[in-house]
Formats: structure tokens, C-alpha cells, sequence
């Protein structure tokens, strides 16, 4: 983990996560692509797993983020109780502002 | 449709086992392997993920959790020039049929 100087958002921020496929590998699943999260915790900046996944090296690393999800927000006729959420780990580069 | 590892994407209502089982010996084998391979660089965790992910659906579908792992680590391996696919294809002809 290196120095989270370079972190855009911050704890209680409001984030939209992008969509995209891109045909190689990324990490951030459809079902939340499109969606309004909420920043829960800022862990820091880590080497982008969409490089390394290609024996590259990751640099510059890419800050990464618990998001917080209403699972009612998520799921078309979600049963569950209104407040039941998901948190997921997305990179920054993932995230747009709303 | 979400591609054949983001589950999460595939929505129904099929129960999920969630029975624990003991790890049987070779699926030990084959995540010691992984970690030598990654201790020597010959891949990381990323890697083995997105070889894992380009199996075909109906592949993916039908191999067990560390038959993926296997899967993808020879993926990686012909990749990198480590091991050739004939050479990895004699020496499974070669096994007695109850070792392969």
C-alpha cells in the first residue's frame, strides 16, 4: 500500500461507478455498474489489478474504496428488509462523481 | 448477460449449498503449487483470475474450484513459455488412468 494522498473522494461522498466491459479483466461486477454508492472507508491507493492481471506492473496505483450499496437498489424486487446494503470493494478508477 | 464469473449478474432463486467439505489431497497439491509459482514470479493472483475467467462457459461450468485453478495455471504457464501444451498433454498420456 503506498500514501492515500491522491484519494478523489472521501468517506460519506456519494459516487456513481461507471459502466463498462472491457474485454480484459476488471473487477468491479455488472451488477453494480450504473449505481449510486456511498464511500464507506478509503483504504488506500493499491497497484490496478487491471494491469497486473497482464504481468505489468499496476503503476500508477489506483486508490480503492469500500462502496456501500442499498441492496434495494441493486436487485429488481429485492425481498430483503429496506435497509440490508452491500459493500464492495472499487478501484478510483471505477467511480464517477454525481 | 455478465460474463461466466460475475455470478452476480446471473440472478435466480436455486438454494446455494453451503456445506463445508475437507480439502482432499490433490486440491492441497494445487494450491501448494500455486503458491511456488507465485513465490517465484511466475504468476500472481490477478493473473490466475483472468486466465480463470477465459474459460469457456461450459468449461468454467464443469470444472470444480481448484480444476479452475489448474486450468489457469497451465494457461499461465504456455503463456510464459514455462511448459508447452504437447509437453503437458504426453506426460497426462503417459499416467496411469487412475492418476489423471
Amino acid at each position: 500500500m503506498t500514501a492515500n494522498n491522491t484519494a478523489k473522494f472521501r468517506v460519506g461522498d456519494q459516487v456513481r461507478i461507471r459502466v463498462g466491459v472491457p474485454p480484459t479483466h476488471f473487477r468491479t461486477p455488472e451488477y453494480i455498474q450504473g449505481k449510486l454508492g456511498r464511500v464507506q472507508t478509503s483504504w488506500g491507493a493499491f497497484p490496478n489489478p487491471e494491469g497486473l492481471a497482464y504481468g505489468e506492473d499496476g503503476l500508477p496505483a489506483q486508490p480503492l474504496y469500500l462502496i456501500e450499496f442499498a441492496q434495494t437498489d441493486l436487485w429488481r424486487g429485492y425481498k430483503g428488509a429496506t435497509r440490508d446494503t452491500l459493500m464492495i470493494d472499487v478501484y478510483e478508477n471505477w467511480l464517477e462523481t454525481t | 448477460m455478465p460474463k461466466v464469473h460475475d455470478r452476480g449478474g446471473w440472478p435466480n432463486d436455486d438454494p446455494i449449498d453451503p456445506d463445508e467439505h475437507e480439502m482432499e489431497e490433490w486440491e492441497r497439491q494445487v494450491d501448494a503449487l500455486n503458491g511456488v509459482l507465485g513465490d517465484k514470479g511466475l504468476k500472481n493472483t490477478d493473473q490466475l483470475r483472468r486466465a480463470i475467467e477465459s474459460l469457456d462457459l461450459k468449461t468454467y461450468e464443469s470444472l470444480a474450484y481448484y480444476e479452475k485453478w489448474t486450468a489457469a495455471m497451465e494457461i499461465l504457464l504456455i503463456e510464459q513459455g514455462v511448459m508447452t501444451k504437447e509437453e503437458i498433454d504426453a506426460k497426462m498420456a503417459s499416467l496411469p488412468q487412475d492418476k489423471k
